[in-house]
Formats: structure tokens, C-alpha cells, sequence
């Protein structure tokens, strides 16, 4: 099933046009609006998934885990990586989900952006103490 | 390069039409749901480059429970990210073929190394914070999605005034 998610996740990715750097920096350079489109139907869709599914069902039927909310913690990190992550989707118009699928599409040189990404995973994986903990608070009970 | 028909002229703003727009997203929601509802995990897009660093690299941080414990389903998720782009591009569209794009590779690379560190930072990217974390009407992941947007947008302006093109 996590098979078929990601495929109808790339499929969506394809179809939106967020697999093509080009039309993400078309948005950036407010020239073309659509990705609001995309995130916005993406996160309502998911919204209502995560509402009906904390609220009315008890737990997924094939790993018996209980439903939660995508709910971090809060600190300075969370603003000083999207800022880092902004400079790079504005440098690149690529972010993870939409690189993958764009080696979806067959477009080969945008393994240098999946190359950079995962240096830069490493790097701040080889630099970051692993005492910074970013832990999910999964609590199924907060609306 | 027009790739979409656009059904929907909205004039200025929406040159390429909303509607691949539109479907494109409810499709990139449902995936994400149909995950979650069947299995319980949250899906996100970056915690990937960790998890499967993990494979290769004796680095603590990357040896962490939840990124061994996670890896095997991260590949099997971005394996279906992939083939189902890659269903979309040679069979579906329009116009199926290979499509790759113009902008530079030093951009790439630059722009992907800076996402690689931010999002990791930042606990998430566009999909774990801008849908899951949104969807979850996180604050956390609403302050994270304006940041990043923010920023975004003014490198874009920046790189785009530089004349950097594409």
C-alpha cells in the first residue's frame, strides 16, 4: 500500500508540473499561480484524511498503528532550515518529493539535485550531535 | 514545453490553466492518505535522504531507531514516487516522452545541497510540512511552510534579476 501511496504521490507530482524545476520557479517568480493549487488541494485532501481518521477510526488495519497527527516541536531549527530549504528550492525549483519524481520523467540531470541533497543530508547529519532530537509528538488525542 | 492543455484559462496568472494544477494536488493528497489510512505512517519526502544514508554511513545521526527502523518503507514509498511519475510521463500524458530540464546543473546541485541541509534542519520539506504537517494544521508546519516560501521566492526574484535564466 505504501507502494501504491507513493505512486499516486508521484503520479500527482507529475501531473501538477512540480517534477519540472521550470514551472516552480515560474511560481516563485509569480508568473504562473498554479502551485498554490497543488499544495493547497494536496493539504486539504490530506487534512480531511487526518481529521476523519483521528477522530473516527481507531487504527490502521494493516501495521495496527494509532492515528496521529503530524504534530513537531517547535524551536529556532524549524525556521533556520526553512529558511536554508527556501534559498535552495529558489536556487533549484526542486524540493525531495519533486525530485524523485522528476527521475520519474526520465529527466537525468536533475541527479545532480538529488546529489546535492543527500550531501547535504550528510553533511548535517556528520555535523549535528545526535542529541538534537527532532521527535514526533504523536498524540492522537489533541483536535 | 507546454505539456498541458490548459482547460481552464484563467488569463495572467495561471498561464499553463489550474486544472493539471488541481488534479495534480488532490493526487499528491490522496497518495499521501492512502498511506496514511492503510498503515498509520505520515508521509514525507526528506527524511528519505537519512534513512537511507543510514545504509551506507556509520554516522550516528543517520543510525538513529526511526531512520533504521523507516528505511525499508522510505525506499518502497520513493520507489512508488517514481514509477508513478514516470507512469504519468510515458503513458498517460499527452505526450508521453522523456522530459529533462534546462535550468543549470550548478543550480541543481547548489539548490539540492541547501534543500539537503534545510530540510533536515527544518524537520520537513514541501511534503512532510506543506501537506502532512499543514493538513495536520501544525504550527510548527505553518511557520516552517512561510518561512520557506518566503525565502524561496526571494532567491527566485534574486537569481531570476541576475539574469540567471533558466
Amino acid at each position: 500500500m505504501i507502494y501504491v501511496g507513493g505512486l499516486i504521490f508521484g503520479l500527482g507530482l507529475a501531473v501538477s508540473g512540480m517534477a519540472k524545476p521550470e514551472i516552480v520557479l515560474d511560481f516563485l517568480q509569480f508568473e504562473d499561480f498554479g502551485l498554490l493549487f497543488v499544495m493547497g488541494g494536496a493539504a486539504v485532501v490530506s487534512g480531511v484524511a487526518f481529521a476523519v481518521a483521528t477522530r473516527y477510526l481507531d487504527r490502521a488495519p494493516l501495521t495496527a498503528r494509532e492515528y496521529a497527527r503530524r504534530v513537531k516541536e517547535f524551536d529556532r531549527n524549524v525556521v533556520l532550515g526553512g529558511a536554508v530549504f527556501g534559498v535552495g528550492w529558489g536556487l533549484s525549483g526542486i524540493c525531495p518529493g519533486a525530485a524523485y519524481a522528476s527521475f520519474g520523467v526520465g529527466n537525468y540531470p536533475i541527479l545532480w539535485a538529488i546529489a546535492g541533497m543527500f550531501l547535504g543530508a550528510y553533511a548535517q547529519g556528520y555535523v549535528r550531535p545526535t542529541s538534537t532530537d527532532d521527535t514526533t509528538t504523536a498524540d492522537a488525542t489533541t483536535r | 514545453m507546454e505539456p498541458f492543455t490548459p482547460l481552464l484559462a484563467l488569463g495572467d496568472p495561471f498561464p499553463r490553466g489550474v486544472v493539471p494544477y488541481l488534479i495534480g494536488g488532490l493526487l499528491v493528497g490522496l497518495g499521501a492518505s492512502v498511506v496514511y489510512l492503510s498503515t498509520g505512517i505520515i508521509a514525507g519526502a526528506s527524511t528519505f535522504l537519512e534513512s537511507t544514508l543510514s545504509y551506507v554511513s556509520n554516522v550516528d545521526r543517520f543510525n538513529r531507531f526511526k531512520y533504521r527502523q523507516s528505511r525499508g518503507w522510505r525506499l518502497v514509498f520513493t520507489a512508488g514516487i517514481v514509477s508513478g511519475a514516470a507512469l504519468w510521463a510515458f503513458v498517460l500524458a499527452p505526450d508521453p516522452g522523456i522530459w529533462t530540464t534546462r535550468v543549470e546543473w550548478w543550480r541543481l546541485l547548489g539548490g539540492g545541497f541547501l534543500v539537503g541541509v534545510g530540510t533536515r534542519l527544518g524537520k520537513g520539506c514541501t511534503s512532510g510540512h506543506g501537506v502532512c504537517g499543514v493538513g495536520s494544521l501544525s504550527n510548527t508546519s505553518l511557520v516552517n511552510v512561510a518561512t520557506f516560501m518566503t525565502f524561496a521566492i526571494g532567491t527566485a526574484q534574486i537569481v531570476q534579476a541576475l539574469g540567471v535564466s533558466p
